[in-house]
This record gives C-alpha cells, structure tokens and sequence, in this order.
C-alpha cells in the first residue's frame, strides 16, 4: 500500500510481548451527599498486569463492573490511568523518550459494540473508512483508494456499499464498516470491546470468521473482550479473568475451561447454558449480584459470593500466583502458605 | 392437546405508515395449560411483535391485525377497553428485557406492586402491600421488607428483573408473556433468573411464552421451541428435537453457527446474507435468498405442516440422517 502513512513495524522480535501493562489502575471520584461532598472512589481498575503476546488471541472475560471495558479504554489511551506503565513492543508508552502517543494510537486500533454509536451518521462508509489515513497526512485519492480496498476485505462491495450511511446499513454491515476503518491504519493490536455482543447470531458467526481470516492475514493481535464464554473459547488463545477492577485468573485457553482455579472461574463456567435440555442447569452456582464497585469487601473481592470463603479470605488480598506454567490464579484455596483449610497441604 | 390455554390462529400484523411493514404473517400455534413455550428468532423475526399483539399493546390506528386470537375460549381481538384493562396483568401479564422502563422511578417498588394488586382485586391497602411483600419474598429477594420501600434505580439490574417479576406475577397470571427477560443480564445472574423464572411456572401451573433469541437460554426453560423468521413460524418442536434434529435449513443453519468449543480452529458454519427487510420481503420463502438448499419450488410459500409434535415450513426440510 502506499508509504506515505509509515507503518509501524516489528522491532523486538517474536519474543517479545506486543503489549505488557504493569500495574495499571484507574479510580472515579464518585459525588454522594447533599452538594456532593462526600467523595467515594470506584476502583475500577487496581492493579492489573498483564501481556499479549505478538499474534496471539487474549480474552477478557468478566461481568459488567469487572473493568474489562475500563482496561480497554486505559490501552486505547481513550482515559488516562491514574497509576501504572504500558510498554509496546519495547517501547513505553507517552514518557520521555519512549513511543509517542500518536505513534502508539496508530499501531492500536479499537472496534466496539454499538456500531451504529461508534460511527458517524454524516459521513458515509467509505468516507468514514478513508477519513483517519486522510487526517494523518494521506492524500484524499490514496485514502479512498484505500478504504475501498478495505470495504472490499471484509465483505462489502465499495460500490455497492461505499455511498451508504450508517442508517443504510445493518448491523453486521456497521460492525464490518467498524472493522475496516480500524484497520485503515494498519494498527498492529486491535481491540474488540464486545465487537459480536450486540449481533445476530447467524451474523455474528460471519463476523468472527471474518475477524479470524483477518488475523491471519495481517499478523494482528488481538485483545478480545467478551462476556460470552463459547465465543472466548473459540477464538481465544489465552483467556484472563477479572472481577471487580482485579484479575482473579489468566491462563491457556483450554486449560482454564478444563481446569478453572478461582472459584469466581469455576462459576462463571457453570453458568453457562448446557445446550442440552437432558442435562439443565438445576442449581446456580452463585447466588446474588455482582457487589458494588465502590465498596468492594476486604481481602479478596469475591469472598463474600465464595462458597469457599474463610477467614484469611477477608483479612488478606490473594495475589496472582503460577499453579501450572503460565496458568495465574489468585486465590488463597491455591495456596498451601494461605493458611486456608481447604488449601492443598504443602509437601516439601 | 386436547384444550389448549391460548390457541392463535392466522395472526398477522401490519405496521401501516409510510412504508407498510408485515411485521407477522399467518402465525398460528398453540400453548397448553403449564407449558413453556420459547420463540426463538433474530432481530425483527417477529417474536417480539407476536407478545405485544397477545396484550394487545399495539396502537390501533396504525396497526391491522387479522387472524384468531384465543385465550381459554376467549376472543382477546374482540376485548373492549374495560375488559382488556382486566386481562391486561391479570389473566396475561408480561416481564420486559429492560426492568429499569417498568417501573415508575418517582414510586416505590412496594407501592406499584400494591397498586397492581388494587387495581385488580377488591382489597385494602394493607392487605395489598402484604401481598407485596410476599411477592418480592417469592421471587427471592433477601431484605424483602426493606426493599419494598426502594425505588428502583436503587436496585441491582438482578434484583430489578426480581421485581418485575413479582409484579408481573402479583395478580395469577394464568400466561406470562417473557421478553427476552435475561439479555441484559450478566451470566451468574442470567441463570438465576432463568431457574426462578421455572421454579415460580412449576409452582403457580401458568403458562410461559419464552421469547429470546439465545438458543442456550431457551434451552434451559422451554417445553417447546417455535422458530421464527421474517414474520413467520418456520419450525416448531419438542426443544430436545430442534437442538439435536433441527428440519427447517434455518433453524439447523442457527444451531449449526451456534458458538462452541468444538469449533475451535475451524471455520465457524454461518448463514450467508443477513436477515431481511419487513417491508420488501422476497415473494414466497423469505429465507430462500439465504438459503443452500432453494430451489424454484420456494418462490412459492410453503405452508406449515404440522405433523404430530413438529410442524415446519418447508420445501426441502434438512434430511436428518444425512445431518448427523
């Protein structure tokens, strides 16, 4: 394609995370009381380290509050987090003499659920594609050029499709618009906050094939946040959990579905329906809704919807610990040193 | 079924404006006493249109209906506004996806429920508030008590879908109208909902029409599934036999790209195209644009066949042997 927007390219080599987050965290000031003057804090996100390696597929699951779409939005830099250090490829991200952001946002591209939200009402698909290229310096010929290239890729004919507005378009076709204007910039991490949620299913099928070829084709990494768990075990490579701001387990794929370790996982699998009407779920397996990010319990977050809880539960916060190679839970049950009685005892 | 509780016969409904939209055509089924009924379909396949027309929700001027509507012998097209205010909530009662939009944010949770109640039946207000009480009780809301004070902002999005239940439930419905009920939901919260929703039909004897577009959900709580498309019943059968043997290539096409750990690293199998426009549907079959097997034979409609448990519209059903 032309050279005229650089392309952002590998530098550290297959070895090297494409994204590693240490640490991040983000709190709202929350208002209460009359004149608002008493101030709470939500935590959405504290604390919360991880890394993608380059070409792989990592989900996040969790359920709404969790910070899922907080940490997504701390990546793009659409919020700015309030502690914690991204490092792209090597590079920091936005401090002295590491990657500029504007460099950074061009190598990371966002796609989200609402897809009629996300896009411009006023300016058609392939004006919409063709319009980022085109604010960086790409003349208007080559970034149409581009952008009808694109419509093509993921499915939509540009001269059948390109002059449509969004209202003209159904949703998969929005969500495919959404696609090709982030991948206009030829982002080496693409973020896909709840990009299927809101599709048909016969259509959200067409769309994660589409993402899959895509990946392929264009060494793509991607940070898949979801709250469907078939669809995370689909597409996923590595799948992290999180609850209330925290990360409660990050694993392999198919080890975390076969063997999940926090029993926050455990749960979250269970609740999944059976597809089956022989073999119905015939209890739940957690009670109440998930507690309110402003007060969170003490100790770890989830203990006080875990059958398992105990008293070490509530006075100390489990960290992340490696059970298996590269399977992380934090969870005091894993711990022979935790002092939790259902703990596997410890031989030396 | 010897006498069924609801039996709708040809129903159609248009939408007229500028654009007329056959938004249901020539829908027909039957729910028996203490049956779950679950309407699967996608956006704009008419299920949603299918409860509104049932509490009759839809403005008169802009809406034809046709067809038959009973419920327990009753004519429900021909209700007058007095007695449609008497079906309405008590012998048919509806829970929407969205909880938040059922309440009334300036009243408590325990009055509106009370309110219902009155507006039914021929009782105190105390009497009423006790019935209040116990319906949020029932529907396993801890603290009942102090939560028939709440309004409903100050409630969770569980503890919401909670209390609509418990209002829709308050006057004995003898038909619970679902509508897609647990999307909003978070899973562990989604399951909850769903073994209440069977718990409080096995308990009470009423009937459920289940609408969802969530194969997985339907699953969990339905006797029988209806699948829909573009306005019609393609396909209707015991819920084990959609899932394992689906016959309509649209209803074996949705539970084929339905998402599971078997296909990973595969291709996922999809439906091409996407679901049609309501106002400039294709002459015949609507699904024949989208489908593999269409023939010449589909630019004419097919019509519903039933055939003991099963009914299907089509003219080349999916051969099951070859399925498997």
């Amino acid at each position: 394609m032309s050279a005229v927007l650089p392309t952002q390219a590998d530098r550290g080599g297959p070895a090297q995370p494409l994204l590693r987050v240490n640490d991040l965290s983000k709190y709202f000031a929350v208002r209460n009381g009359l004149f608002g003057r008493v101030q709470q804090q939500v935590r959405a996100v504290d604390g919360v380290s991880f890394s993608v390696a380059k070409g792989e597929t990592l989900g996040v699951v969790g359920e709404s509050g969790c910070g899922k779409s907080t940490t997504a939005r701390l990546i793009a830099r659409l919020l700015k987090a309030d502690a914690g250090e991204m490092v792209f490829d090597g590079d920091a991200v936005g401090t002295y003499g590491g990657l500029a952001l504007k460099d950074y946002r061009r190598s990371l591209q966002m796609v989200f659920q609402d897809s009629f939200a996300s896009l411009n009402p006023r300016l058609t698909a392939i004006d919409t594609v063709a319009y980022g290229p085109q604010v960086h310096g790409l003349p208007k010929a080559a970034a149409r050029q581009r952008a009808a290239a694109l419509l093509a890729r993921v499915g939509l004919a540009p001269e059948q499709f390109g002059s449509r507005y969004p209202h003209e378009l159904s949703g998969g076709q929005r969500q495919r618009v959404n696609i090709a204007r982030a991948l206009a910039f030829e982002p080496r991490l693409l973020i896909l906050d709840e990009a299927v949620a809101a599709l048909d299913k016969s259509v959200q099928a067409q769309v994660l094939n589409l993402l899959q070829e895509l990946k392929a084709e264009r060494d793509l990494t991607y940070l898949f946040i979801s709250h469907d768990l078939q669809v995370v075990h689909y597409l996923a490579d590595r799948v992290m959990v999180m609850y209330l701001g925290r990360v409660v387990e990050i694993g392999p794929v198919a080890e975390l579905y076969a063997g999940p370790r926090h029993p926050y996982t455990r749960a979250l699998l269970a609740a999944v329906p059976s597809m089956d009407p022989a073999r119905r779920t015939e209890q739940s397996p957690l009670s109440g809704d998930p507690p309110n990010p402003i007060n969170p319990p003490s100790g770890c977050r989830f203990r006080d919807r875990c059958p398992h809880a105990q008293a070490v539960c509530a006075g100390q916060a489990p960290v992340l610990r490696e059970t298996v190679a590269g399977h992380w839970a934090a969870c005091h049950l894993d711990d022979p040193r935790s002092g939790h009685t259902e703990a596997p005892v410890l031989l030396t | 079924m010897t006498h069924p509780l609801l039996s709708v016969r040809g129903l159609g409904v248009q939408f007229i404006g500028e654009r007329s939209v056959a938004a249901l055509s020539d829908v027909s089924f039957d729910v028996a006493a203490g049956e779950v009924l679950g309407l699967l379909g996608e956006s704009g396949s008419g299920k949603s249109v299918t409860l509104r027309t049932l509490l009759r929700l839809h403005s008169p001027r802009r809406t034809r209906i046709s067809g038959q509507i009973l419920l327990d012998g009753q004519d429900v097209l021909a209700l007058g506004e007095r007695e449609l205010q008497r079906y309405r909530g008590g012998v048919v009662s509806m829970i929407f996806q969205e909880p938040g939009m059922a309440f009334d944010p300036v009243y408590t949770i325990g009055d509106q429920i009370a309110q219902a109640v009155r507006a039914h039946e021929d009782v105190s207000r105390e009497a009423a508030r006790a019935r209040a009480l116990q319906m949020l009780d029932r529907v396993q809301i801890p603290q009942a008590k102090r939560r028939l004070d709440a309004y409903s902002h100050e409630l969770s999005g569980g503890m919401r879908q909670r209390a609509m239940i418990a209002l829709a439930l308050a006057c004995k419905p003898r038909l619970l109208l679902a509508d897609e009920p647990t999307t909003a939901l978070d899973a562990t919260v989604q399951i909850q909902i769903l073994l209440l929703l069977r718990e409080l039909q096995r308990e009470t004897g009423m009937s459920v029409i289940f609408v969802t577009h969530d194969i997985g959900a339907a699953v969990e709580v339905a006797d029988r599934i209806a699948v829909m498309y573009a306005g019609r019943i393609v396909e209707e059968n015991h819920v084990g036999e959609i899932v394992a043997s689906p016959s309509h290539p649209y209803s074996a096409g949705l539970v084929a790209s339905t998402v599971s750990a078997a296909h990973r690293g595969h291709v996922l199998p999809t439906i091409g195209g996407s679901p049609p426009d309501l106002s400039a549907l294709p002459r015949g079959c609507a699904f024949a644009p989208r489908c593999v097997r269409a023939s010449a034979r589909c630019g004419q409609q097919p019509a519903l066949v039933r055939d003991g448990a099963q009914a299907l519209a089509c003219w080349h059903p999916v051969d099951v042997v070859s399925a498997r």
